[in-house]
């Protein structure tokens, strides 16, 4: 394998990464903070897509799309939690988990009524859709590395709020010790509130960077959704910083596995075996990692900290 | 021969001892109680004790048998009871219930399939024994969801009594009852003593002074005095630890 | 007799009468519904093993309906034809599988055991793909079924009906004696509070292992009748999306009742059915259905046909939001 495929490789692990911490992070704080476990998060990367879908269709200009995408994603988020997920709160993860099944059910089957079951692409503008030169035989989309410094952005965003102000120490208090926050004659509903509208935002905020690289088709969160808890479970759920290392990890190691996987086993057995056990040995890795952590390290990598 | 030895018990959690070398003896149809301030380190020593917790050094004996590396169930079996501070009972299932399955579990296997646990004789008319026992017969079949904090915690004690243990671990009995369930609470115990070796953690003084034979007095993981009530009481180690708290 | 084990013994006796009944009013093509409601009710009551009287809420149990199909597709295409052997590889397969996993899964409790019986599920799943002889990702259909001894009554029609029927009554009638057996107590009491149930001398977790088993190996049969009825097997059997379904199933129904599975399973078969019939976006409605029964019916479907008929055990206590520093060694 040449060092340049390596390099393109390892660059999208890292961008795949990135969007995968952007998703897990509000759902880490949403079950740290709140023990809420919210099914329902995948759906609404799937709807930060379809905003930015519709909204790029209704105006020319991709920025002012992705704006609106993100304030109706918010938005989208908040009536959802009014509505629904407010009244879940207090309720049994079983209920909980039952809930938000029928909130995906019900928003992927919107989504392929009003936009239709075929997969939609969105045109990047000009600006962004090139490439830079990156080393002399590499070159690389313009779009992926933004995304991949908007996941950094947004990561130390996060730690700055979580570890320095006073919102992310409730933050962390509540993820650690619920019932001091409450005591400490906090509005708890309010906070939540926060939280679960931060969560919601940053995964619609993925979807609308992912739907120029991915497919926008209905369904397109429930994936996502399982490998975010896989993230949060390996890097500890509650833990933004967590949530950030185990995201990289997942991400280059789905990547580099996908790739790698086959021609690594080909060294040791014979190709057509390596090919047939490759790819799925492949789609477990993360699986594999995820349930070695459960059993060896089940705080995950970084988990959350208390409050000093 | 002491039906339970405990020799330099030591646990620590990363940086923090929260228990120093603790030595503690207790002969048969003896009450020895722990007292101490809060944070001491006495349910850690419950844990440790009944497994729950595992310790970093020493032994425990139960009627000279080594029951350090047991777990919780297998330490169960040895004979070991215990009641928790804060009440964990089976919520869903009926007081009656609730000590069946706690005779259960000394009555042969529990690895059947088939036929109808609820009704089996022997295990029932255990539980309405051990009911009688803690004085709540007429509640058999009310959900134990549905009892009183004081019902709560007889049932607690009931459950321990139901598995027919040769050394009860109480800790703290007495916690959150009112003035006439603490004081029948004390009576029920006082009746037990004779037959049962008990280590009884306790903050309530008055009962420490009524049921106790030997008092330990547990003070930052150390057990800095051992002795009758009153020689301990005199003791001005056990003052100073307990000044600012406590009733006395 | 008490009224859920009268309403049980209603609903056989109609389903046993359904297959002559039918065609006199013209809709014999129902039978292979109800087939298809009685599998997923056999599945659903061994999840109700798991969830309702164990308390332990699997994401992943669709899994081992499809390990039991591949187990009888393979030996079917192996040349294997005698339905008794295939039922034995059925049950080997998804026994030993689920003895493996279960040792593992059980380590954790709560979202932690969700999880990782999601990533179990998927496993089999990706596994499942990869097997190109057996179609891979698009399955694979069976020209040849299994055969009890030659006979093809096990293959379609009425044999398969009443086949199915009694392996639904048999699951039926031994879940619930498991459930109020010595067994079953302990695994109800673990559910309430593992810790005290410890405390009383139980190991908790070889008692969950084995019900993890068993259920394991129930939904495998399952699988297998599923064979005989769809004539294919496809990887899409075991995703956790179906894992899902067969949870909605078990909760719409009814926790640990006696008949909450069955009025899941035909519930949603019949709502599939009869909604998707005139709209073809059906989910539309199901979606927020399942989350009004969530926020207004706890009971489930049981609690409204059987009206305080007896819930041995009542509802699933709220797992605790896993603490930060868990002194307990467990």
């Amino acid at each position: 394998m040449s060092t340049t495929l390596f390099l393109i490789l390892c660059l999208n692990g890292l961008q795949y990464g990135m969007l995968l911490f952007l998703i897990s992070a509000g759902l880490s704080l949403v079950f740290g903070v709140m023990g809420f476990i919210n099914l329902a998060h995948g759906v609404q990367y799937m709807v930060g897509a379809y905003l930015l879908f519709a909204f790029t269709g209704l105006t020319d200009n991709f920025m002012l799309s992705v704006l609106l995408s993100l304030l109706a994603a918010l938005l989208f988020g908040l009536l959802l939690e009014y509505l629904v997920f407010r009244h879940l709160y207090k309720r049994s993860h079983l209920d909980q988990v039952l809930a938000t099944f029928g909130i995906i059910i019900f928003l992927n089957e919107l989504a392929k009524v009003v936009f239709g079951p075929a997969t939609l692409s969105i045109e990047l503008p000009e600006f962004l859709a090139g490439s830079i030169q990156l080393t002399e035989q590499l070159r690389y989309p313009i779009y992926r590395l933004i995304t991949i410094g908007i996941g950094v952005l947004v990561a130390l965003v996060l730690y700055f709020t979580v570890s320095y102000t006073r919102i992310g120490m409730l933050i962390r208090a509540g993820a650690t010790t619920p019932e001091i926050v409450s005591a400490l004659g906090v509005n708890i509903q309010r906070l939540f509130m926060i939280v679960f509208g931060v969560g919601a935002m940053l995964a619609g905020f993925a979807g609308v960077i992912a739907a120029p690289i991915y497919a926008v088709e209905p369904g397109m969160g429930d994936n996502m959704l399982i490998v975010a808890f896989v993230v949060i479970i390996i890097g500890g759920i509650g833990s933004v910083g967590g949530a950030f290392v185990a995201a990289l990890l997942v991400g280059l190691i789905d990547t580099l596995g996908r790739s790698l996987a086959t021609e690594v086993l080909s060294l040791v057995f014979s190709p057509s075996f390596a090919n047939q056990i490759g790819p799925a040995l492949a789609s477990m890795l993360i699986y594999i990692l995820m349930a070695a952590i459960l059993i060896f390290r089940p705080r995950g990598l970084l988990p959350a900290k208390g409050v000093a | 021969m002491s039906m339970l030895e405990i020799n330099n018990l030591n646990k620590s959690f990363g940086a923090i001892r929260v228990s120093k070398d603790i030595c503690i003896t207790i002969e048969a149809n003896q009450c020895h109680a722990v007292i101490g301030p809060n944070g001491a380190g006495k349910t850690t020593l419950i844990h440790q004790i009944s497994g729950v917790l595992g310790s970093d050094s020493g032994s425990i004996k139960l009627a000279e048998q080594d029951i350090s590396n047991l777990s919780v169930p297998q330490r169960v079996h040895a004979g070991l009871g215990r009641t928790f501070q804060i009440t964990s009972v089976l919520p869903s299932f009926s007081v009656l219930e609730n000590l069946a399955i706690a005779a259960q579990s000394k009555s042969g296997s529990s690895m059947r399939f088939f036929r109808a646990a609820a009704n089996e004789v022997a295990l029932n008319d255990t539980a309405q024994q051990t009911l009688a026992r803690v004085g709540m017969d007429d509640r058999a079949h009310v959900p134990a969801a549905d009892l009183s904090h004081g019902e709560l915690r007889l049932l607690e004690l009931g459950i321990a009594l139901a598995g027919n243990p040769r050394l009860l671990l109480l800790d703290e009995p007495m916690a959150g009852l009112g003035r006439s369930e603490g004081a029948a609470l004390v009576t029920l115990l006082l009746e037990l003593r004779r037959s049962l070796p008990m280590l009884l953690v306790e903050h309530d003084m008055d009962a420490i002074f009524k049921l106790a034979d030997v008092v330990s007095v547990l003070v930052d993981g150390s057990i800095v005095v051992t002795g009758t009530p009153a020689e301990v009481r005199a003791d001005s180690a056990a003052r100073a630890a307990y000044l600012g708290d406590g009733s006395q | 007799m008490d009224r859920s084990l009268l309403a049980g013994c209603i609903i056989f006796i109609v389903l046993l009468a359904m297959p002559m009944a039918l065609p006199l009013i013209g809709q014999a093509y129902l039978t292979g519904l109800i087939i298809k409601a009685m599998l997923l009710a056999i599945a659903a009551i061994s999840l109700d093993l798991l969830i309702g009287h164990g308390g332990m809420v699997s994401l992943g149990h669709a899994a081992f309906i499809a390990l039991g199909a591949y187990a009888a597709a393979i030996g079917l295409e192996s040349g294997i034809e005698n339905i008794l052997i295939l039922l034995l590889l059925t049950l080997a397969l998804t026994g030993l599988i689920a003895l493996i996993t279960g040792s593992l899964a059980l380590r954790t409790s709560g979202v932690y055991f969700l999880m990782i019986t999601l990533a179990f599920g998927q496993m089999a799943y990706f596994t499942l793909t990869s097997l190109a002889v057996y179609g891979g990702d698009d399955g694979l259909t069976l020209w040849s079924l299994a055969t009890l001894f030659g006979s093809d009554v096990v293959q379609k029609g009425h044999g398969l009906y009443f086949i199915v029927l009694a392996t639904l009554i048999v699951t039926w009638w031994s879940v619930f004696r498991i459930s109020q057996s010595r067994f079953g107590r302990v695994l109800r009491a673990a559910r309430d509070n593992p810790e005290r149930t410890e405390v009383m001398g139980y190991s908790v977790t070889r008692y969950r292992l084995i019900a993890y088993v068993i259920a394991a190996m129930i939904a495998g049969v399952s699988g297998l009748l599923q064979v005989q009825h769809a004539e294919f097997v496809s990887p899409a059997m075991a995703t956790w999306q179906r894992s899902g379904d067969l949870i909605v199933v078990v909760v719409l129904g009814g926790l640990a009742t006696r008949n909450g599975a069955i009025f899941g399973a035909f519930f949603l078969v019949i709502v599939e059915e009869v909604l998707g019939s005139f709209l073809h976006e059906w989910r539309l409605i199901y979606g927020p259905l399942l989350v009004l029964m969530v926020l207004f019916a706890k009971g489930g479907l049981s609690d409204l046909v059987v009206p305080n008929g007896p819930v041995p055990n009542g509802p699933v206590p709220k797992q605790p939001v896993p603490k930060r520093d868990n002194g307990h060694s467990a």
